[in-house]
């Protein structure tokens, strides 16, 4: 009985550990860094999609080439303006600039992959269809006619 | 005499504070990546306009106009009615004399106005697709017994060469 220390009178509740809080920590980074995918594109303008319900998963992301339409962030406003914005790829381009920029992405792909390139866009759902339907018309000059409207799930 | 010292331990303390700015870092540089869209094959570009006095029965107008309405054969239409339309127009085979003499001559043709939301706009080619969609569906279930994502390649394409998706899009001129 002399091995075990007397209390000295004080009952204190013991206090909560926060040894495992750098686990529970490191959980929630392994969560992350297998569910996220390292951003590609910076995204300059705010594109908020509507919701559908018929979606098809891109087939081959490494021969896709993304384009983004809507007003650019705030960062870029004092630039930039509030309207509607065309975005390819990494930069603010107009409509005309499609051909140019479908050349530069054919020249970095073999030509027997060229048939199976595709675009996604992802637009405001705010956007008017003016910018959009221009886009689509120099697409389909730039021979680039495999197009995805990429959209949020509906239930319905 | 062993002097039995103790190590001193490393202090664990800012393990924590190590965790919470890896993790900061991977939520700022990373995105949930949306890689889902509707997927859509725009037809070959030509100087030409496609002028073409196509049977006018043969021809579903979907019209959206600027104020964001829906206007089908020139007649209102609440986007829910939209897909049922579509399938009806299709499927009629020369039944009503109004739609579509066969499959194989229907064809969608979608208006826009330069000034009508991308919302409505998807919105209602969400529905056209849909219809589609769902004709497929039920073509892949009578002829081969399957679910359209289970047939082969060529067999979706046979279901597609005698129910073939024909979607003109144009933007209104007015």
């Amino acid at each position: 009985m002399s091995k075990f220390k007397k209390n000295g009178g004080k009952k204190e509740a013991p206090g909560i550990t926060t040894a495992s809080l750098p686990d529970i920590v490191f959980m929630l980074l392994c969560f992350f860094i297998v569910i996220t995918k390292m951003r590609e594109t910076d995204l300059k303008v705010m594109a908020k999609p509507p919701q559908i319900t018929e979606l098809a998963k891109i087939e081959n992301k490494g021969l896709n080439s993304s384009i983004f339409i809507g007003p650019p962030s705030p960062k870029y406003q004092q630039f930039y303006g509030g309207a509607p914005r065309l975005q390819l790829n990494d930069a603010f381009a107009k409509p005309s600039d499609i051909m140019q920029w479908a050349a530069n992405r054919r020249a970095e792909i073999q030509p027997a992959l060229h048939p199976k390139m595709t675009v996604s866009m992802k637009v405001d759902s705010e956007v008017k269809m003016g910018i959009v339907n221009e886009t689509k018309t120099e697409l389909r000059k730039a021979n680039l006619r495999q197009l995805y409207y990429l959209a949020n799930k509906r239930s319905k | 005499m062993i002097i039995t010292k103790k190590l001193p331990q490393v202090n664990a303390g800012s393990m924590a504070d190590i965790a919470f700015l890896l993790l900061v870092f991977f939520l700022v540089t990373t995105t949930i990546q949306q890689d889902k869209g509707l997927q859509v094959s725009l037809p070959q570009w030509t100087d030409i306009p496609t002028g073409g006095s196509k049977e006018l029965k043969n021809v579903l107008r979907v019209v959206i106009t600027s104020g964001d309405q829906l206007f089908v054969n020139n007649e209102k239409f609440e986007m829910d009615a939209l897909r049922e339309k579509t399938l009806h127009f299709v499927t009629n085979n020369g039944k009503d004399p109004s739609m579509s003499r066969s499959p194989k001559y229907a064809m969608v043709l979608l208006t826009n106005d330069k000034g009508c939301s991308y919302n409505h706009y998807l919105a209602v080619s969400n529905e056209i697709y849909a219809a589609y969609n769902a004709l497929w569906e039920k073509a892949a279930q009578q002829d081969y017994g399957r679910a359209w994502d289970r047939l082969s390649a060529a067999e979706q394409s046979a279901v597609k060469a005698k129910l073939p998706r024909v979607i003109m899009e144009e933007e209104s001129r007015f």
